[in-house]
């Protein structure tokens, strides 16, 4: 018999919508919030509140280190967490392309399930489409997130100040070079693997922890570089970041040498940027190499004011080299595609 | 990691060693200071270029050099012209371009890319090596797999070996849109200075360049000999460079003291992986399925004898044959002063498009198409961050 897939019944709304829902999402999902099945979610929250929502097209479904489904709620929860909040409700939505395989859906559904219970959210409301083949690749996925602000002055990308210090909280370029690897067959180490983990626990510890923090941001998509010049923009400011201070794993270093690739433009998705006064950054480093996802936690720059030292505009990154020499670190350019020779 | 990652790595990190390279920087400076003298280099390749740059070294070379970055990658001197023709051939019906990636963005006639193309239904698969497109071809039998052959002599001779692979298989649905071009007659066109004269900046006649850094990938290929006119024709020096710093502060060290003693020689400071006679076999492969002919290079016009499309045993296999793609003439492209940068005339800001009308997200010329570009490398890295 041939493998069981979904039709395009199970996006009917009808009994065959019903039977996968109950069948396979509830089997994994299941909470008592959810179970009520009504049109929406009962939730019980109050204060200021974070929001954020993040759709899922990664290709291929599965990697090293993750899949598309924990990937949907490590990605959410993370935004969530940016803002110095805590995590507690998603919702998520499947677009289902015609004939994707029961037992893929099933499989990714648990890792799901399991990232959630990692990250201790529940997921609460959710909605599942299918269409025609072709109308969509495989299976997208959208999930939303909501969560407490914990703090009076939550951590903001226009909170950075001259004289802050930047702290990474760990390797990068490890989740961008392991799906971009498993996409393109291109055989690099098979010790390539996506950091793609919740961080909200290591952002309650270091709100908990210290007395200031003004900047979180996970630098997924564009990476670091994208991600400090969206801060250094946002805040006005100058960012110095120290090369010989960056983490990278040796696999991601020879990767990106061999097929040419800057680490520093790759996405991530287990970890964070956090800016705050010079004085907190000792125990800041000490908080997150606590967790395992945070043992390589480094101070990696400092921020300074527009024409402090350098002839740099405010939003400008600077790059100082293990060569001691200077040049900018800008955003990317459309994708980063690897050269031919 | 495996035993070949693992020797990757350390040799990286040797030879990014920053102890290494201030010694070679003090040595360079030293010799500068001590002999009175200056020189004014050029990289051929864009690996280096980017290496320069992106290592900070840049802002770290004495006053006395000067930097000048030359064509750069063979994706970035692809013609507008040649750009137009890709474009034709996508909109050809059953036809299924395969691609390096970098390509897609080049921009043609009008601004328009493959990538524009592409999102308006053009189909245009990304690859890694011209095999695949072969792969593609069978496992498409309907489909018109036209394989777009950039490259210099690093990457043709990967797609010579495809074209003997389509003939020995019989394939009728692969064909090669070659593009590919080649290093030493490019050399030779910007030493002759063919440019006209009134495009030449005033007050400067001549190719003020002192001496080259060659292409270490090409090399490996062509070894040295086909360079020798750079010395015997043209007295100047030039290194077959590795792409490290220190691989590259080695052979500017190299070029200095063949310029102070007044030797014009052909080195080669890359042993590591280039050989005197290069790879014949490759070189063979090369001849026995490409012809030479005079090519168009964006920002440089046509070159004599620079290009390579399939030879007669092959010519089944030349989508210019079979598809006959439009190749229209191309619109003078007002303003840009790519043509001066690659021959050292000025620095990319001094061009009046530099970071208005061309920026790497609209590229006006070669130089700022690629990323291994010089004018996109200075708007990228920007060097001049120097202190306040």
């Amino acid at each position: 018999m041939s493998e069981p897939v979904i039709l395009l019944d199970a996006g009917s709304g009808g009994r065959a919508s019903q039977r996968l829902i109950r069948g396979l999402f509830f089997k994994f999902f299941s909470n008592p919030i959810l179970e009520e099945m009504d049109d929406a979610a009962r939730l019980d929250l109050s204060g200021p509140l974070a929001m954020s929502t993040d759709s899922y097209t990664v290709d291929p479904l599965e990697f090293p280190g993750g899949d598309i489904g924990s990937l949907a709620v490590h990605g959410t929860v993370n935004d969530v967490a940016m803002l110095g909040a805590d995590p507690a409700y998603l919702s998520c939505a499947f677009i289902i392309e015609e004939g994707f395989s029961v037992a893929l859906l099933e499989k990714l559904a648990r890792s799901m399930a399991e990232a959630a219970a990692g990250a201790q959210v529940l997921i609460v409301t959710g909605d599942t489409k299918v269409v025609p083949r072709g109308a969509a690749d495989k299976l997208f996925i959208n999930t939303t997130g909501i969560g407490r602000i914990l703090v009076s002055r939550p951590p903001q990308g226009k909170n950075a100040r001259p004289g802050d210090a930047i702290l990474l909280s760990g390797t990068l370029g490890d989740h961008g070079l392991t799906v971009l690897s498993s996409r393109s067959k291109l055989n690099l180490s098979p010790r390539l693997r996506s950091d793609s983990a919740p961080l909200n626990h290591m952002v309650g510890a270091l709100l908990r922890g210290l007395k200031e923090v003004h900047v979180l941001r996970d630098p997924t998509r564009g990476g670091l570089a994208t991600t400090l010049n969206e801060i250094a923009g946002q805040s006005g400011v100058v960012c110095v970041v120290r090369e010989d201070s960056l983490p990278f794993t040796p696999e991601v270093l020879a990767g990106c040498a061999l097929i040419g690739l800057d680490p520093l433009y790759l996405a991530n998705e287990g970890k964070l940027i956090c800016i705050l006064p010079p004085e907190e950054a000792p125990e800041a480093l000490e908080i997150m190499r606590r967790f395992p996802e945070g043992r390589q936690a480094a101070q990696i720059g400092v921020v300074l004011a527009p024409g402090e030292q350098y002839k740099a505009a405010p939003g400008q990154v600077i790059l100082k080299t293990a060569l001691g020499g200077e040049r900018l670190l800008g955003m990317l350019e459309g994708e980063q595609l690897p050269r031919i020779c | 990691m495996t035993s070949s990652e693992r020797d990757l790595f350390a040799a990286l990190k040797h030879f990014s060693d920053p102890g290494l390279c201030r010694d070679l920087l003090r040595k360079l400076e030293n010799l500068l200071r001590e002999s009175g003298n200056s020189l004014r280099f050029m990289e051929v390749c864009g690996t280096h270029t980017v290496s320069i740059f992106r290592s900070g070294l840049r802002s770290l070379l004495p006053a006395a050099l000067t930097h000048i970055s030359g064509p750069g990658c063979p994706v970035c001197v692809t013609h507008d012209r040649e750009i137009a023709a890709c474009l034709s051939l996508a909109g050809m019906s059953g036809v299924r371009l395969a691609t390096f990636g970098d390509l897609l963005r080049v921009p043609g006639p009008d601004g328009q890319s493959l990538k524009d193309a592409q999102a308006r239904g053009a189909r245009a698969d990304v690859l890694y090596s011209p095999l695949e497109a072969l792969s593609l071809a069978r496992a498409n039998p309907r489909d018109k797999v036209v394989f777009l052959g950039v490259g210099f002599e690093t990457t043709a001779p990967a797609v010579a070996v495809a074209l003997q692979k389509a003939l020995e298989l019989d394939l009728r649905n692969f064909f090669v849109l070659s593009m590919h071009k080649l290093v030493p007659p490019a050399l030779r066109a910007l030493l002759e200075e063919k440019e006209s004269p009134e495009k030449a900046a005033p007050g400067s006649a001549s190719l003020s360049i002192d001496a080259f850094i060659l292409p270490g990938h090409v090399s490996t290929i062509l070894g040295l000999e086909p360079y020798a006119f750079i010395a015997d024709e043209f007295g100047k020096p030039a290194v077959v460079s590795g792409f490290s710093p220190a691989d590259i502060l080695q052979s500017l060290l190299l070029l200095l003291e063949r310029k102070i003693a007044g030797k014009a020689e052909i080195l080669n400071q890359y042993r590591l992986a280039v050989s005197a006679r290069g790879n014949p076999r490759a070189r063979k492969i090369l001849l026995e399925v490409f012809t030479i002919r005079d090519a168009l290079w964006r920002g440089l016009g046509r070159i004599p004898g620079s290009g390579l499309v399939p030879g007669e045993a092959y010519a089944r296999f030349d989508a210019w044959k079979v598809f006959d793609p439009a190749l229209p003439e191309a619109r003078e492209n007002t303003g840009c002063r790519c043509g001066l940068v690659l021959r050292g005339r000025i620095e990319p800001p001094e061009c009046p498009l530099f970071g208005r009308a061309c920026t790497p997200a609209h590229p006006a010329g070669p130089c700022m198409v690629s990323t291994e570009g010089g004018c996109a490398a200075h708007y990228k890295y920007n060097p001049r961050l120097s202190h306040v």
